[in-house]
C-alpha cells in the first residue's frame, strides 16, 4: 500500500459559506482506491457539509474537484450518483413497500419487450447479492428484513449504480453489534474489489477496526489526516475535540454520599445503550462522560423511561421498580431536564409561572389543579432561589435568555422536589457566568441530599461537580472514574480506551 | 410467519366469495348467467374509474374530481352529438382527450406548485360539475344509430343474460391497467412514490413525469367511464354520479390497496367494485330492505380493512428481527 496510487477523488479547497458562518474552510480530502477513509469531527464540524459539497446537494463557494483526474460539478446527488459516486445514509433510503430486487433496479429495471422482466430481475439480484454475502429472497418486501440487510442492500444499489466511492453517512447508528460486523465484512469486500469507501461514524472503536485513513475536521477545516495504523486512539479525540487538557479546577466534596438510591443491573435498550449495571446514592453527583453518540442521552432516556429499558432491572431503594415511561419515572421521584430543551422541554408560550408548576402539576394528576395563589409562591421562591432574571412572572419562557430558560425548566424538575435530578447536557447553550451558578447550583442540590446525574461533553463540567464519573464508548461503559482520579486527561483517555489498545 | 403483500388481495377475494356464498345460499336464482351480466353492465362505469383511482392511490393521493368528470363527460358527449352533430367516434376522442388534459393539468399543479392533491382534485370536482351545468341544465338524451349498434353488441349467455359491451370495455381496462403497473416502469415508479416520494426521487424516478402521468390516467379513465355512462344510460345529466369518487375509493380500499399508498392490487379494485355490486344485487333480491344498506354495508366493509391494514402494518413492524439470523451469513 506504500505505493501512493493515483487518489480516484480529490478534493482541493473545498469551501461553503452559510449566511454568517463559514461552514467549510479550504477542505482538502484524498480518496485513493482500496482504502476505507474515516471522516471525523464532532457535532457540527463539516461532515454533513462536505458530504454534501462532494454529492451535489449543496452547491459548494469554492474549491475544485477531481474524479479520476477528470474535474467534476455534481448538480445533485443523482448527478454525483451517475458520475461514480454512491452515498449510503443511516435512515435507509430506500423503499420499504417494494421488493429487495424492485429496490435494486428502480429506475433501470431489464425490459423485455417494453415490460419489466421480473425474472431477470430476480435471478441478478440474487447474484449481486450473494457478491454482498447475502443469501436472502430478492422477491420479499424489503421492509420484511432487518435494518441491516436493508443497509447492505441500499449499499449494493449505489455500489451497482456508481462503483468508483462509496459514501458511508453513520451506516452503523441504529445497529447492532452482529449487525455491524456483517456490515464490515460487506465494505472489506468492496475494497478488495478497488472501491474507495468514505466511512462516518461517531464510533472511534469502529472507525480503528475497519479504516485506514482518517481525516479530522473541526470548525469546516481540516486539523489532521492519519494512517490509522500509525496514529493513537489519544491523538485522535485530541484532535477532534481540540482542547488543551488543562488541570481544570476540582472541588472534592467532603460529604460521604448516603445510601443506594438507584440500583441498575443488566439495565439497557436494544439499539441504544448496551446493558449496564450501575448504582446511584443519595447526596452524589455521577456524571456520564463520552463523544456524541456514545450512549450519555440514551442512558439518561432509558433510566427516565423516555425511551423505556428493554432489558435488565431497576431498584429504588432496594425495591424492584419499573420505569417504563415518564409518568412512572417522575411518580418515583426522578426528574429529568433533557439535552434538547426548545425541543422536549420548555412550553415557549406558556408564562414562566405555568412552566415551573407543569411537572407537579403532571404528578398531582389534572383533577387537582394547583391554584394560581399557590403556583405563585411556588415559582416566586425558585425564581428567587435560582436567580431567574424576569421582567415579571407571566411572561411567555421563550422571552428569558438561554440560562434563564434552562434555570426555569430546573426549577419545574425542583418543585417536584426529585429524589434523582438527571440532566442532559446543562450548560449547553448558555453563557458562562449563567454555567457557573448552575455548577453552583448542582453542588447545593447534592449537599441537600439529593441524588444527581450529569451527562455532559463538556468535560470541565465533570470535573467540577461529579464525585464519580462514568466514561461510555460506543453505547458502552467502559470505565468509572472516582474521586481524585477524575481529571480531563483520565476521561480523554478513558474515551479512547488507551488502556485497552495498549 | 412470512405475510406476503398479497395478504389482503386474498381477503379481498375471500371476502367476495363468503360474501357470493351468503347470498347465493339465501336465493339460489342470484347464482346464474343473468346476474353475472348485469353486475358487470351496472358496475361498468364505476370500475373503470375505480381503475384510475388505483393509480392515483397507490402513489399516495387521491382524486376527488372524477365524478363531476363523468358527469360532465356524459353531458359534453350528448351535447356535442346532439348540437354540433358531431360522429360519436369523434366526440369520444374529444372528451377523452379533455378529460386526459385535466388530469394531467391537475397533476401538473399537485407537482409543481406543491400542493395537496386533495385540495388540487377538489377544486376540479367544483370546476367540471360546473362546466357540466354551464353546457346544460337538463337532461340530455342521446339518439344517434352508432349509440344504438353500440347498445346492440352483447354476447348473450345459455340463460339469456346478456354480457353488454361496455363490461367488456371495463374488463379489457382491468387487464391493460394491471399489465401497465405491474409491467412497465411507470407501474413500478407509482408504487415507488406512494412509498415516498422523497425517497423515489433520490432514487432517480422522474417525480413531474410520474405525477402527471397518474392524474391524466386517472382523468383519461373517468373520461372513459362517462362514455360508458353515456352509453349505458344514452344521456348526459350534470347532476349524474354525484358522489362516484368516493364509491371508486371504496372499492380501491375494500381491494385490498393501501389508503396512504405503495401497496395494492388492481385485481383487488376489481374484487372491490364486485362486491359492492354483489352487496346492491342483493337488496334488490331481498326487495325489502332499503337501499340504504348497501351504503351501511360498505361502510362496515371499508372500516374492516382499514383496520385490517393497521393490523398487518403493526405486525411487519413487529416481526423484523435485530440479528440477521434469517438471511445472511457471510
Amino acid at each position: 500500500m506504500e505505493q501512493m496510487a493515483e487518489p480516484v477523488l480529490q478534493a482541493t479547497g473545498v469551501s461553503k459559506y452559510f449566511p454568517g458562518a463559514i461552514a467549510l474552510d479550504e477542505v482538502d480530502l484524498r480518496l485513493y482506491p482500496g482504502e476505507v477513509h474515516a471522516l471525523l469531527g464532532e457535532n457540527g464540524a463539516g461532515k454533513s457539509t462536505l458530504i454534501k459539497c462532494l454529492t451535489g446537494a449543496y452547491a459548494r463557494d469554492g474549491g475544485a474537484i477531481l474524479l479520476e483526474g477528470v474535474e467534476i460539478d455534481p448538480r445533485d446527488p443523482l448527478d454525483s450518483q451517475r458520475l461514480g459516486i454512491g452515498t449510503v445514509y443511516q435512515e435507509v433510503n430506500l423503499l420499504p413497500n417494494l421488493t429487495v430486487a424492485e429496490n435494486l433496479f428502480l429506475g433501470r429495471q431489464p425490459t423485455r419487450f417494453g415490460f419489466v422482466d421480473h425474472r431477470r430481475m430476480k435471478r441478478d439480484s440474487a447474484r449481486i447479492l450473494a457478491e454482498y454475502g447475502l443469501e436472502i429472497d430478492p422477491g420479499r418486501l424489503l421492509s420484511s428484513f432487518s435494518i441491516a440487510v436493508q443497509q447492505i442492500v441500499a449499499i449494493a444499489r449505489a455500489v451497482e449504480m456508481s462503483g468508483k466511492v462509496l459514501i458511508l453517512d453513520e451506516p452503523t447508528a441504529s445497529l447492532d453489534r452482529e449487525e455491524v460486523e456483517l456490515m464490515f465484512s460487506v465494505v472489506r469486500r468492496l475494497t478488495a474489489r478497488g472501491l474507495a469507501v468514505v466511512f462516518i461514524t461517531h464510533f472511534l472503536d469502529q472507525v480503528f477496526a475497519l479504516c485506514d485513513r482518517a481525516t479530522i475536521l473541526r470548525n469546516g477545516r481540516v486539523v489532521g489526516s492519519r494512517l490509522l495504523r500509525e496514529a493513537g486512539q489519544t491523538e485522535i479525540v485530541t484532535l477532534m475535540l481540540g482542547r488543551q487538557l488543562e488541570a481544570a479546577t476540582r472541588t472534592p466534596h467532603e460529604a460521604e454520599p448516603g445510601e443506594v438510591l438507584l440500583s441498575f443491573a443488566g439495565f439497557g435498550r436494544r439499539g441504544a445503550i448496551e446493558p449496564f449495571d450501575m448504582t446511584i446514592r443519595s447526596g452524589e453527583v455521577v456524571g456520564l462522560a463520552g463523544l456524541l453518540g456514545s450512549g450519555r442521552s440514551e442512558t439518561c432516556a432509558a433510566i427516565f423511561g423516555a425511551a423505556p429499558a428493554d432489558r435488565g432491572e431497576a431498584r429504588l431503594r432496594g425495591l424492584p421498580v419499573r420505569l417504563g415511561d415518564p409518568r412512572e419515572a417522575v411518580g418515583h421521584g426522578l426528574a429529568f431536564c433533557p439535552e434538547d430543551r426548545k425541543i422536549d422541554g420548555i412550553v415557549g408560550d406558556l408564562s414562566v409561572r405555568e412552566n415551573i408548576v407543569l411537572a407537579l402539576q403532571a404528578r398531582q394528576g389534572w383533577a387537582k389543579p394547583i391554584s394560581r395563589a399557590r403556583a405563585q409562591e411556588i415559582a416566586e421562591g425558585y425564581v428567587k432561589a435560582l436567580d431567574i432574571r424576569l421582567a415579571h412572572l407571566d411572561m411567555p419562557i421563550r422571552l428569558l435568555s438561554g440560562g434563564n430558560q434552562q434555570k426555569a425548566l430546573l426549577a419545574r424538575w425542583l418543585a417536584t422536589e426529585p429524589a434523582l435530578l438527571i440532566l442532559d447536557e446543562p450548560t449547553r447553550g448558555i453563557d458562562v457566568g449563567a454555567h457557573a451558578e448552575i455548577l453552583n447550583l448542582i453542588e447545593r442540590l447534592r449537599a441537600r441530599g439529593m441524588a444527581l446525574l450529569v451527562a455532559s461533553s463538556e468535560m470541565e463540567e465533570l470535573v467540577a461537580c461529579a464525585g464519580r464519573v462514568i466514561v461510555l464508548r460506543d453505547r458502552r461503559q467502559v470505565e468509572e472514574l472516582t474521586g481524585a482520579d477524575i481529571s480531563p486527561d483520565a476521561i480523554v483517555r478513558a474515551i479512547a480506551g488507551e488502556e485497552e489498545a495498549a | 410467519m412470512r405475510h406476503s403483500p398479497r395478504l389482503p388481495l386474498y381477503v379481498t377475494l375471500a371476502t367476495f366469495l363468503l360474501a357470493l356464498i351468503a347470498c347465493v345460499a339465501q336465493f339460489p336464482a342470484m347464482l346464474s348467467w343473468r346476474v353475472a351480466a348485469n353486475l358487470l353492465t351496472d358496475n361498468a362505469f364505476l370500475g373503470i374509474v375505480a381503475v384510475g383511482m388505483t393509480f392515483v392511490i397507490l402513489s399516495g393521493g387521491i382524486d376527488l374530481s372524477v365524478g363531476s368528470v363523468i358527469a360532465f363527460t356524459s353531458v359534453f358527449l350528448a351535447v356535442l352529438i346532439r348540437d354540433a352533430g358531431i360522429h360519436p367516434l369523434a366526440a369520444f376522442a374529444l372528451a377523452l382527450g379533455v378529460s386526459t388534459l385535466f388530469g394531467a393539468a391537475m397533476g401538473a399543479i399537485i407537482h409543481h406548485l406543491e400542493m395537496p392533491p386533495f385540495i388540487v382534485t377538489l377544486a376540479g370536482m367544483f370546476l367540471m360539475r360546473g362546466m357540466a351545468y354551464v353546457l346544460s341544465t337538463d337532461s340530455v338524451p342521446v339518439t344517434h344509430e352508432f349509440y344504438g349498434w353500440l347498445q346492440s353488441l352483447y354476447w348473450r349467455a345459455p340463460d339469456g343474460g346478456r354480457f353488454r359491451l361496455i363490461g367488456f370495455l371495463m374488463i379489457l381496462t382491468f387487464l391493460l391497467a394491471m399489465l401497465a403497473l405491474h409491467r412497465t416502469r411507470f407501474g413500478q415508479n407509482v408504487y415507488a412514490l406512494g412509498g415516498s416520494a422523497q425517497t423515489a426521487q433520490l432514487m432517480g424516478v422522474p417525480l413531474a413525469r410520474t405525477t402527471i402521468g397518474i392524474y391524466a390516467v386517472s382523468g383519461g379513465l373517468a373520461g372513459f367511464a362517462g362514455i360508458v355512462y353515456s352509453l349505458y344510460t344514452s344521456a348526459g345529466y350534470s347532476l349524474a354520479t354525484v358522489g362516484v369518487e368516493l364509491d371508486a375509493i371504496a372499492a380501491v380500499v375494500i381491494g385490498g390497496t393501501l389508503l396512504s399508498g405503495g401497496a395494492g392490487f388492481v385485481l383487488g379494485t376489481f374484487f372491490g367494485v364486485l362486491i359492492m355490486g354483489l352487496i346492491q344485487t342483493y337488496i334488490v333480491f331481498d326487495g325489502q330492505l332499503s337501499s340504504w344498506w348497501t351504503k351501511i354495508v360498505i361502510g362496515g366493509l371499508l372500516f374492516a380493512f382499514i383496520l385490517l391494514q393497521k393490523v398487518l402494518g403493526w405486525a411487519t413492524t413487529a416481526r423484523i428481527r435485530p440479528a440477521t439470523a434469517s438471511a445472511a451469513r457471510s
